[in-house]
Parts: C-alpha cells; structure tokens; sequence
C-alpha cells in the first residue's frame, strides 16, 4: 500500500539538492577566500618591498616617498576579513586574520618610521577589540573609526582582535599598552590608552592635531586608508 | 544558539522540501491522469443526489448559494436540497423559506447547536445514495457536480470526492493572498488524492456516498473542524476520497485579517486536535500515506512556519540593531555607504535552500492553477501570498496550539458573526 521506493527516491532527490546547495556554497565561498589569500600576499609583497625601500630611504629624500611605498589594499582587506568572519565559517578565515594582524603591526612600525624620518602628520590609532562576547561598544567604535578615517585621511587605524592574544605579536601589544578583555574596546592614541568608546568629537579632542589637517595640505603624499572596521 | 537555530532550520528545510519534492514526482507519475474538462459531459446515468446546506447567519449570501445549486447541470428530479437553518438571529429563514416552493427543496429550523448538528439533522432527512453539503457562503459551478459523479461512477470503491475551491471575487490583500492559497491547494490536494492521503473533505460541495454515514456513524462536534474528521474517520477505514480538480466551487473568503485569523485559528486548532484524536493512525503501514505523510506533513507546516518567524525575526532583529550600532557610533550619514564588491554578496547554504523552497511552492502555485484551467499564472497574489502567510500565520498557528493545550474551543459562531 505504501510504495516505500517513492519515499526513498524523494529522500535522495532531497538530499541532492542540499547536498548541491552546500556545494555551491563552499565553492563560491573558498573562491573568497582564496581571494583574500592572494591579497594578502599581495600585501606582504608590497610590505616586503616598503621595508626594503625604508632601508634605501637614506639614499632617497622623502619626496620619492608615494602611494607605490604603502599597502592601499590593507583597508579593504579588513573590510572583507570582517565579512568573512561572520558568514563564512571556515578555519582559514582565523589564519588571514591573524596573518592580517601581523601586517598590520609591520606597516604600524614602518609608517611610524617614515613619518618620522620625513616629517608626515599622520596620526596612528592603535585599536582594540573583541569578538568573543556581544560587544556592542566594539561595534559602535568601528562605526566611529570608519568615519574618521574618511574624514582624515592622514589617520592610520590598527585593529586588533583581543582574542588572537595566542599570536605573540598581538600579545605583545596588549601588554606593552596592558590591554585588558574586560576594558574593551580601547584606543591608543601617543601611548596613551583610552578605554570604551570614543565618538567622533572625543578622539579630535583627545588629539586637537587632527582639526588643523581639515583642509587637507597639498603637496603631502596621500596616506591611503587602513583597516578600522571592527 | 545561532549555531542550534541554523540546525533546526536545515532539519525543516529539508521536511519542507522533501514535501514539496514528494508532490512533484507524484504530479510527474500521474500527471496523465488529470483531467481538465471543459463544457458539459454526459453521465451514462445520474444517481440521486441531495445537498445539504447548514446556514448560521447567512442571509446576505444564502440566496445565492441555493440559486447556483438550483443552476446545476443536473437533472432536476435527481438533485434534492435541504437547507437547515441552524437558529439564525437574523433574516437566514425567511431566505430559506422564499424556495419552499421548490418541489426538491425542503427546510428545516432548528435551535442553535453547530454545523455538524445541522449536517446530522440533513443526513437524517436523506434518502438518496449520494449526499453532499455545502456551506452557505459558497456557489457552485454549474458543472460541478456532473463531474464530481462521474469520479462515483468510474470507480465503484470511491467513497467521496473532494472539489476544487477557489476565492469568490477577491478584493483586498487578504484575499488575494487566500486565492493563491486556494490555487495552490487544488495542486496539493489532487497529489494527496493520488497518494490516498486526503485528510479534509471541504465544507464546500464534497459529495458522499450515503454508505459513508451508514457505516461509520454521522458528523461530529470535531473541535468545529467537522469536515477534518469525516475524512480522517473515513482514512481510518480504509474509505477511498478523491478529488475532482474540474468541479469549481467559489467560496466567500474571509476579507479582513481578524476575520482570517479566527477562520485560520479554528481550522489549524481542528487540525492539531483532530490529528490528537487520531494519532493511532501515525506512521502505521496498513493506513497508508495520510499516515507516513499527510499528518506528519501537516505537524511539520505549523512547526516550520511558526519557526521562521523567529528564524527570520532574530536576523531582521540583528540587523536592525547593527544599524542603529552604526548610527550611535558614526552618525546618520554613515548608514547609506555599501559595498558593490561581488565579496560582499552574501551566499550562505541558508539562502540557497530558502530560495529552493520558494520556488518549490511557486511552482506548485502555477501548477494548480494550470490545474484551474487558469491562462493567468503569475499575479500578485503570489506576493500578497509569501506576505501575509509569512507574517501571519505564524500568530493563528501559536495561538492555536496554545488552545489546543488549553483546549479552548475556537467558536464557529463567532465567526459567523463576524463575518455576517
């Protein structure tokens, strides 16, 4: 009376078009993120050859010093980690972003140094974050650094995920300016730690600097942006 | 919790598309075997039938019912009507009255005490070997019951045949949406049929043979849902239903949400109630698809449904509160920037699966109404359709199954009167 063939034959059918579905899925998502893979590589590269520039520098004068030197790709880079790491749950995603910070800390240091050794005003904001519980004050304080960042271009956000603290070099970080999980986020802005979030209106405070770069000078080389979005 | 909640959507998910799977392999088995008439056929001979019409309240459309039955293509000394008037509080017995006249017409008023005493009160009054109801805001086609007969005819072991019906004159949103529904219902109801798992026998111009209620007893009170339980009585017996998707019948369908919500509750309450009542058929072989399938589906529909609405809600929730994140941290102005990036196009499992299953149910949308014999396939309805059942239907169905656990009736009644 019941033709048992026909449930199992829906069965499969069934199951083939999930079975599709996820299939699909991981396709389009592993293109992902081998395409983020061959951004960051791209990065390292452009970060290797900036190093190895830095180290000519002496021989060069700061007007040499372009766009070719600095990574532009690294703020998009974190615009698309971030996506990944909430709609793609793969391994590899917790890989990039940790070599992620890792770029980030050696374009931190070199910036630094050629700001100095030529005089730019960029200003660099160290910021940290969790993704481990609901932060809400995170979410609000990637907001606030996104528009800031737009609205100073000379301004260069470091974000750092708290929990990638087993990544020495994060760790590191955390404890020179003694970050801890339950302040968070926190800004470093001149070694000086800021905890929870900061609009807009208190960083320029924290850092009157920033009003006198509105209007934007010419002749300075064009700082392109860095990653902020939490 | 996320994790959990995206497990359980896969497991409806795939009882959803199983489903729908399920229907179509069936419409591709046996879709030579449905027929769509046109015009007027020939019987090789015309059995007396009687239609019974229970009315509560119906004076504004009890007029019109009778006239579309005394339209009939039938042949007049064969086809006898009684009209029960349920103690109406309004002018339904005059209406009644004004065809006592008919020589195949006889009425009966009797004191308030539901549908299935008024049905009962007909039955007993029945002397012919077919007999069917119909609810006194519904007409029928004047085809109708010619090819309802020949499905008897053709097959001495069918027991009662269920029609098609459809939306009288929709006019607003909420029935817009309903006529989708009903379109739809003509495709799932004739695949039920070929796999022997009708589960309702519709208020609207079923038709019986007499040896039905012979056998297995008269209506009941059933939870007010009357129409479930003669048809699950009947699977519990091994009683043959079928459906014939060319008999047309029209049905005034509820036109405000109120009206569709108290409609909804008491159908869905009678749903869960009646599926209680009969739960020894549940997964037993010897009765068949309505109990491997048509149940458990059933069961499962109101699970999903009323699951989605969270499933749905907490993402919309979530989204919503990352908005105003965003406003909080970086202003108003922030909020209009979006990324065109292909990388920022969002492909999940979960999506891929829910657009399946839309077009799963589209498509069984356009195939009952090709089963119509309907030249218009795609209207809005389809939308008014994933609108209101979406949002809705999760509310009748929780509240449903909260009165089933209660068991506080859902009062046929009330709704008469509110509709009237």
């Amino acid at each position: 009376m019941i033709d048992w063939k026909k449930y199992l034959l829906v069965f499969l059918i069934t199951a083939g078009i999930f079975l599709s579905a996820v299939y699909v899925t991981n396709y389009f998502n592993s293109r992902k993120i081998n395409e983020l893979k061959s951004i960051q590589d791209k990065i390292s590269i452009d970060l290797l050859s900036s190093e190895t520039q830095y180290a000519l520098l002496e021989e060069l004068s700061c007007t040499d010093v372009n766009n070719s030197l600095l990574s532009p790709e690294l703020a998009s880079l974190a615009d698309k980690i971030d996506f990944s790491e909430k709609n793609i749950s793969s391994s590899d995603i917790v890989e990039l972003k940790k070599s992620y910070s890792l770029l980030e800390i050696k374009d931190y240091l070199l910036m630094k140094k050629i700001s100095a050794r030529c005089g730019f005003k960029n200003i660099f904001i160290l910021y940290f974050y969790t993704t481990a519980e609901n932060c809400t004050e995170c979410v609000k304080q990637g907001f606030a650094l996104d528009v800031l960042r737009e609205k100073y271009p000379e301004v260069r956000v470091y974000s750092f995920d708290y929990n990638l603290i087993d990544l020495s070099a994060v760790k590191a970080m955390t404890s020179i300016y003694k970050i801890k999980d339950t302040a968070l986020p926190a800004l470093v802005i001149d070694s000086k730690v800021y905890t929870g979030f900061q609009d807009v209106e208190t960083i320029e405070e924290i850092k009157p600097s920033l009003k006198s770069l509105l209007p934007v000078q010419a002749g300075l080389p064009k700082t392109p942006e860095t990653s902020t979005k939490k | 919790m996320e994790h959990f909640s995206t497990i359980v959507f896969y497991v409806f998910s795939f009882l959803s598309v199983y489903v729908q799977v399920f229907f179509l392999v069936t419409f591709f088995e046996k879709r030579k075997s449905i027929i769509t008439r046109k015009g007027s056929i020939e019987l090789q001979e015309y059995p007396a039938v009687t239609v019974i019409v229970p009315c509560y309240n119906e004076e504004s459309t009890i007029g019109k019912t009778v006239r579309s039955l005394l339209d009939l293509d039938y042949p007049k000394e064969k086809l006898n009507l009684i009209l029960v008037d349920d103690g109406s509080r309004d002018a339904t017995w005059e209406a009644i009255k004004s065809f006592e006249s008919l020589e195949n017409v006889r009425t009966f008023k009797k004191e308030n005490g539901g549908k299935y005493t008024a049905l009962n009160l007909g039955i007993e009054h029945t002397e012919t070997p077919y007999l069917g109801c119909l609810d006194a805001d519904s007409f029928v086609h004047p085809q109708a019951l010619k090819r309802i007969m020949s499905y008897f005819l053709n097959d001495d072991k069918t027991m009662a045949v269920a029609p098609s019906i459809m939306v009288h004159e929709p006019k607003n949103i909420i029935q817009g949406a309903q006529k989708a529904e009903y379109d739809m219902a003509i495709y799932t109801k004739k695949m039920l049929a070929f796999m022997g798992g009708i589960h309702v026998t519709p208020g609207p111009f079923s038709i019986f043979r007499k040896k039905v209620f012979n056998d297995l007893g008269n209506y009941r009170h059933a939870h007010n849902t009357e129409d479930q339980e003669i048809a699950l009585r009947m699977q519990s017996h091994g009683y043959k239903i079928e459906h014939c998707p060319d008999a047309y019948v029209y049905t005034v369908s509820p036109n405000t949400i109120i009206k569709l919500y108290r409609q909804r509750l008491r159908w869905i309450y009678g749903f869960i109630k009646n599926a209680f009542d009969y739960r020894f058929l549940l997964f037993k072989k010897k009765y068949g698809n309505i109990a491997f399938f048509t149940i458990p589906s059933g069961l499962i529909s109101v699970a999903s449904v009323i699951f989605l609405l969270f499933f749905v809600g907490n993402k919309v929730v979530a989204f919503a509160s990352d908005k105003i994140l965003q406003i909080q941290g970086a202003g108003f102005d922030s909020v209009h920037n979006f990324h065109v990036d292909w990388f920022f196009f969002n492909i999940q499992t979960v999506s891929f699966v829910s657009i399946i299953l839309y077009g799963l149910v589209i498509s069984s949308l356009f195939l009952g109404r090709r089963m119509s014999g309907s030249k218009k396939l795609f209207s809005l309805d389809i939308l008014y359709f994933l609108f209101v059942y979406s949002v809705l239907a999760p509310f009748w169905m929780m509240k449903a199954i909260y009165n089933a656990i209660w068991s506080k009736e859902s009062s046929w009644a009330l709704e008469r009167q509110v509709n009237s």
